[in-house]
């Protein structure tokens, strides 16, 4: 556990000193947002249909982005071969670069939430929150996912192109939930009512952190 | 195993696949609503059923290549993916075939249409990968990716699902029926998954064949350059 918060500690101090990472999601999120909403008539109810899609399009490309870049770091320098030579667990390599990730994910959805709400005209009700906790744990699946598929990527040729090819059609099951829980809250439905979207995106996002820890080591051997 | 594949199979593949043919054209019963054009089914549900049988190959090689590092079984898990894609693309062409008249449509975001071309990308992009990791890495990327993504379809079926689907149950309805009344039409639809059963394991074995050789020139050849 130690090791692991060590490591988040280590990557957010990157970030820190940086600000990069945080600000190319932040931008690229809103820039999602503003061309899909020139994409629908503001003005017809089809932009009202759009906004969950919309939303959470917005949270894919930000976070497939946000993983490209976690790893690059570590390319830089050879930063990954001087973390695989110390004395640390590859599991917690893993956990610690899935946290770290899905926190600078989850503050930059603190950006674009609001946004969201405010471009795509969504009633600000108590619902939203549901809507937050949804992204949250959507992030946390990409986060897992995507810090598996990225230590693969970014060893190959075509790095940019392939970690975004690998990730979206795996990702299509949270995705899918997601989408469905946020139409459920935006149109009126109570907590309860997104209850099982949310429930089957913890599941699958425990399923990703469990097959990611177990398969990491062979990603990362040499 | 061997003498098997290079005498017997190749024959045994083309008989079964000439008598499903006869059967699909010629002995079959035309199906009474849905006319001349429901035959294609014979071909297009064997399709799909290979198709999930090359991602359980893929599986299955990938997992046992992680545990014992052997080399034969990463050719199998490849050899299965690049059958997944083949088996894949033509039931994601034979469907919209049968779809327009019958549907009216070529193409419709129903369940098991988005599942079936979601499975094609996943195991596109496992082909791309392979292509540009090459080597034992690429073997240990693509094991990896070969896991996950069949552990993903199991989701992917069920997540579409709560879309919505209008995709006829053929092989069995909710009330146990079965959508081919015939006895005749079953027979014919059996006849051809053996057919395509056969063909699977031939193709599967040929190209399997084909990476060892390929495995062997590339170990000669760095042999070579190293006396």
């Amino acid at each position: 556990m130690r090791e692991i918060l060590t490591l988040v500690r280590k990557d957010l101090d990157v970030e820190v000193r940086t600000k990069e990472t945080l600000a190319s999601l932040l931008l690229l999120g809103l820039l999602t947002l503003l061309v899909l909403s020139f994409a629908f008539d503001p003005t017809s109810a089809m932009r009202a249909e759009a906004a969950p899609g919309a939303l959470w399009v917005a949270v894919t490309f930000a976070g497939v982005l946000a993983l490209g870049r976690a790893f690059l770091i570590e390319r830089e320098n050879d930063c990954l071969e001087g973390l695989l030579a110390s004395p640390v667990d590859r599991g917690n390599i893993y956990l610690a670069k899935t946290l770290s990730t899905f926190v600078l994910m989850a503050i930059a959805q603190l950006g674009i939430v609001p946004v969201f709400v405010l471009f795509f005209d969504v009633e600000p009700t108590p619902a939203l929150v549901g809507v937050l906790a949804a992204v949250m744990l959507g992030v946390l699946g990409l986060a897992a996912l995507g810090s598996l598929l990225a230590a693969i990527a970014v060893r190959t040729r075509a790095r940019e192109v392939l970690l975004p090819l690998l990730m979206l059609p795996l990702i299509v099951p949270a995705f899918i939930a997601g989408v469905r829980a946020t139409q459920d809250l935006l149109a009126g439905g109570s907590l309860a009512a997104a209850q099982p979207w949310l429930g089957s995106m913890l599941a699958i996002d425990v399923i990703f952190l469990v097959v990611g820890w177990l398969l990491f080591g062979a990603v990362v051997e040499e | 195993m061997r003498r098997w594949f290079d005498t017997v199979h190749p024959g045994l593949t083309l008989v079964a696949m000439a008598a499903a043919i006869f059967f699909v054209f010629v002995y079959v019963p035309t199906d009474r609503d849905q006319g001349i054009i429901q035959r294609i089914f014979y071909f297009h549900v064997p399709l799909a059923m290979m198709t999930y049988l090359s991602v359980a190959t893929v599986a299955l090689g990938s997992a046992v290549y992680l545990w014992r590092r052997d080399r034969a079984w990463d050719r199998v898990a490849h050899g299965a993916a690049e059958l997944g894609v083949l088996f894949c693309s033509l039931v994601l062409i034979t469907g919209p075939i049968w779809g327009k008249p019958v549907w009216g449509t070529w193409w419709t975001w129903d369940a098991r249409l988005t599942a079936t071309l979601i499975l094609w990308l996943i195991y596109a992009g496992y082909l791309l990968l392979r292509s540009v990791a090459p080597g034992e890495q690429g073997a240990r990327y693509a094991a990896v990716l070969g896991l996950v993504g069949a552990l993903d379809i199991p989701g992917i079926n069920r997540a579409v699902y709560w879309l919505r689907t209008i995709h006829p149950a053929v092989i069995q309805n909710r009330d146990g029926s079965t959508g081919l009344a015939d006895p005749r039409m079953q027979l014919a639809f059996v006849v051809c998954l053996i057919a395509f059963a056969l063909l699977f394991a031939w193709l599967l074995w040929i190209r399997t064949e084909n990476l060892r050789l390929q495995d062997s020139v590339e170990e000669l050849r760095q042999r070579a350059l190293h006396t």
